[in-house]
């Protein structure tokens, strides 16, 4: 999303909302924190943002901040967002969720997205637990962690999130951590500023049922926080990204920052330049008009 | 028809009338050889020519090809219904002739190609006419026309048999082939001019009394492009939906329509996706419309839970067909009644529409969108394969009456603003409106406040679920009247819905012409009924509701259930029929008879 109107600096004050109900320690305290800072950063006017969510702890997001938002049904809020975001271009769509919102229930949802290259910001907060539901095994919950749902640990394969994203055709994808807010931040911004389909994987710790989960990426807890060399190699090259998605897989938890980033015309260009060319053949004719004339042609 | 059947069953006595007021035919053959086509051109003609019209089809549910026919009623008055019987068979095969020999009412007339139909069954004084359509329309085209042409050969022969305006109808297939190659237009006519000037010995010809629905403007179109059109109409500009029959017509014309008008329509991954993102184009402030048939509706019930919860304004158009699962996939019922009123979750009031007639589709759709703003709710637009599909010639719908200019509202909201109010209608505020006290609203699935805050508080809860439930109590009671034909009081009364409109209201003069007094309401409002509908109810001795649907386990169809359970009235009994066909008008009065008779 490009060059957002000059506006009245946004206050935290004046973003903020209901008092977040998350659990204390809860990962999502600083998404939150992090996607204030870039809304003030950016000066998006404050009537023209949407937050949009699904069903999950990470989707009660809409409710925390003060903007118009929408929390929907499980699974479905980017189907949702898309529908926002096509129909009103002068919108900044912004959609948060959850590793079982985005990658289980609504997976389906998330490659279609993503091909169609829907201009829209999407974060996210992956836990690698079912939290609201207390406790059970997640499309990303590791291989032999235990939960109320495979109390002797997860048998199946979890799903590679960052392949996952590849391979849908998302034409800017990162990964951050939610300890690390700078780098959080500049993820936030990239993806808001970039034009189509935006994602950003965000490993966001439950205290409550998977505490630790992401130790090994926070240097403070003896993990490590390497980040991806942009310099080094072609961003838009999806088989690099695909390359570092398996190490993240292999050696987690990997590199971090931004793995791809494209530019592929935005499904709401598409659009929208049909809209103007048929519009340019209507010309003067009015809708009422234009409707005779149809009727006209079935005689 | 009686005067027709006579006249035709002895189509070389003197007694052939100057001109008929009806004509039923029925095309037998294969889907691939343009059958469909023949019937449209005839359609569009009779519309042209101030005829009525209604025609039926079955379209094979396989991939290409496969048995299929085309029945055309046409009609110089009203024409209500495809024809119980036909005057003529055009069979292309010898299969589609031992399949359709029955359609043919006695004396009937039977044309057919002679070069692939061997085997005639002389039987019943029909008439039968043996033309080489094959070899006929390749001896006029050229060796390379194979099978192609063969179609318009036959429509050649009918405009000469029915001496309809043949000027008019090379001009509609000019039209139609006009944009193909020069060939192609060329190959048609050819074929056109070869049927009509081939002679047909042994039935004189039998010209259609000219219609009778001159001075107004006529088009002819299928009920699902009147159902698009209607939607444009009342100010839809947004949509998405999933790919399935009898539904796809619709959203195949919208996507090409809504660009024209400013607006796009979406293919989605799925119909869940599809609902999904109507809702969100409805959220953003346009009134958006998803549509699917009887398995996506049942795909699509969450959200529109959501939408009923939320109170997002919302149009959802399902086509029926035969059902369960896949079914019957290009057949008609009337089996989804219950799934529109009640399929979801929780208590989840929606409106429930069903349009009558192809031209009824266009005023449905645009009563659908407006009560859907009006009422902020969603609303079902209940249609069926059997209205979908088939052509009708009327009137065009005046737009200076049925035109809603599309609306889109980013007014500021001021401190005393709330999405749910209990003593008002919610109206929504659209992302991009500007707050005065800069505080701005969350649409939830979650019960919800006055003000959008979720709240699990129990008289909270039973306030809005009131709420929800008292808009549509309110509409029930501004209502338009349904339909209704024949005697206000008497021997019986037909309570019918939807597609089955036509039969019922020419099986109540059926009966009214034999001496029983007889009256047929038609529901267009299902859900709500309009307030006081069962009032009439009880002057009569017999309420009859014919259904295409199961009379279930406790014995009644869908609107009959309903009906029983509004009214308590023990007087209503239950029709029902399952074969995936619509009513005959004979198999209505035979049943209306056989409960007169008790």
């Amino acid at each position: 999303m490009s060059s957002p109107a000059p506006a009245e600096k946004l206050t935290k004050k004046q973003l903020k909302a209901d008092k977040p109900t998350w659990c204390p320690g809860c990962g999502d305290f600083s998404v939150l924190a992090s996607f204030f800072n870039i809304v003030q950063k950016l000066e998006i006017p404050h009537e023209k943002i949407v937050c949009v969510s699904g069903i999950g702890c990470s989707s009660r997001f809409p409710y925390f901040v003060n903007a118009h938002g929408i929390h929907f049904i499980h699974g479905r809020a980017l189907p949702l967002a898309t529908g926002i975001s096509l129909s009103r271009p002068d919108l900044h769509v912004f959609v948060f969720g959850g590793d079982g919102d985005g990658y289980s229930i609504g997976g389906n949802h998330l490659t279609h997205a993503a091909r169609k290259n829907v201009n829209l910001s999407y974060v996210v907060m992956d836990n690698q637990v079912y939290g609201l539901t207390k406790n059970q095994t997640s499309p990303t919950t590791p291989l032999g962690h235990k939960s109320k749902t495979d109390p002797r640990g997860a048998i199946d394969r979890p799903i590679n999130p960052m392949a996952q994203l590849v391979a849908s055709g998302a034409t800017f994808i990162a990964r951050t951590h939610t300890t690390q807010i700078k780098h959080m931040n500049e993820m936030f911004e990239r993806a808001i500023l970039h034009p189509g389909f935006a994602v950003v994987e965000t490993l966001s710790e439950c205290s409550m049922f998977y505490p630790g989960a992401f130790d090994a990426g926070n240097p403070r807890k003896g993990g490590r926080f390497d980040l991806v060399d942009e310099e080094a190699r072609n961003m838009e090259s999806s088989a690099e990204a695909m390359s570092l998605a398996e190490e993240a897989e292999a050696d987690f938890p990997g590199k971090f920052g931004v793995y791809l980033e494209s530019q592929r015309p935005t499904k709401n260009d598409l659009e929208a330049a049909w809209i103007n060319d048929e519009r340019a053949l209507v010309g003067e004719t009015s809708d009422r008009d234009l409707m005779r004339q149809r009727f006209d042609a079935m005689r | 028809m009686p005067i027709l059947l006579i006249s035709m069953a002895n189509p070389t006595a003197s007694t052939v009338p100057d001109t008929l007021k009806n004509a039923v035919i029925r095309l037998a053959g294969y889907s691939q050889d343009g059958i469909q086509s023949v019937g449209a051109f005839l359609a569009q003609l009779a519309g042209s020519t101030a005829s009525e019209v209604m025609t039926y089809m079955t379209i094979p549910a396989t991939i290409s090809g496969g048995a299929s026919i085309f029945q055309v009623h046409l009609g110089s008055g009203e024409v209500l219904h495809p024809g119980d019987q036909a005057d003529m068979l055009v069979a292309f095969y010898q299969d589609s002739y031992e399949n359709h020999l029955h359609s043919l009412h006695d004396g009937g007339i039977c044309i057919y190609d002679s070069d692939q139909v061997e085997n005639i069954h002389e039987e019943r004084g029909i008439v039968h006419i043996g033309v080489p359509f094959t070899s006929a329309t390749i001896e006029a085209l050229g060796g390379s026309a194979k099978n192609r042409g063969k179609n318009i050969f036959v429509l050649g022969l009918l405009c000469a048999i029915y001496e309809l305006d043949r000027e008019k109808m090379s001009n509609i297939i000019a039209k139609k082939f006009g944009g193909k190659s020069e060939g192609v237009l060329r190959n048609a006519m050819i074929a056109f001019d070869t049927g009509y000037a081939w002679p047909v010995q042994s039935i004189e010809h039998m010209p259609m009394a000219p219609g009778e629905s001159k001075g107004k403007k006529r088009i002819s179109a299928d009920g699902n492009t009147m159902i698009a059109l209607g939607l444009i109409a009342g100010g839809c500009r947004y949509g998405a939906a999933y790919p399935i029959t009898p539904w796809t017509s619709i959203m195949e014309l919208l996507r090409s329509e809504f660009p024209k008008y400013g607006g796009s329509f979406i293919q989605c991954e799925d119909e869940l996706a599809a609902v999904c993102m109507a809702i969100g184009m409805s959220y953003s402030g346009h009134l958006a419309v998803t549509g699917s048939s009887g398995p996506g509706l049942a795909l699509k019930s969450e959200a529109l839970g959501y939408a009923s919860m939320a109170e997002i304004p919302l149009v959802v158009v399902n086509v029926q067909r035969g059902g369960p699962s896949t079914g019957l996939p290009t057949s008609v019922e009337q089996s989804d009644m219950m799934q529109a009123i009640y399929g979801s979750h929780g208590d989840a009031p929606r409106v429930v529409l069903a349009p009558k007639s192809v031209k009824d589709c266009f005023y449905t759709a645009v009563r659908a969108c407006q009560i859907a703003k009006e009422y902020s709710t969603p609303v079902i637009i209940l249609s069926d394969q059997a209205i979908a599909t088939r052509i009708e010639a009327f009137t065009e719908p005046d737009l200076e009456k049925w035109w809603v200019d599309y609306e889109f509202d980013q007014s500021e909201k001021g401190a005393e603003f709330k999405p749910y109010p209990l003593d008002k209608m919610t109206r929504h505020s659209p992302p991009g409106s500007p707050s005065t006290e800069g505080k701005y609203p969350v649409v939830t699935g979650l019960e919800h406040d006055e003000w959008g805050h979720p709240s699990g508080n129990p008289k909270n809860h039973a306030a809005m679920t009131a709420k929800r439930r008292e808009k549509l109590v309110k509409l029930s009671h501004s209502l338009p009247a349904p339909s209704f034909h024949g005697d206000y009081e008497g021997d019986l009364l037909f309570v019918g819905w939807g597609s089955t409109y036509g039969p019922v209201k020419e099986a109540t003069q059926a009966l009214r012409d034999k001496g029983y007094k007889v009256g047929c309401m038609h529901i267009h409002n299902i859900h709500p009924l309009r307030a006081g509908l069962g009032d009439i109810f009880g002057r009569y001795r017999h309420v009859l509701v014919p259904e295409m649907n199961d009379s279930g386990v406790y014995g009644y169809g869908q609107l009959a259930t309903l009906l029983r359970a509004k009214l308590c009235d023990p007087r209503i009994q239950s029709f029902n029929k399952t074969e995936g066909l619509s009513f005959r008008v004979i198999e209505l009065v035979d049943e209306a008879e056989k409960i007169l008779a008790v």
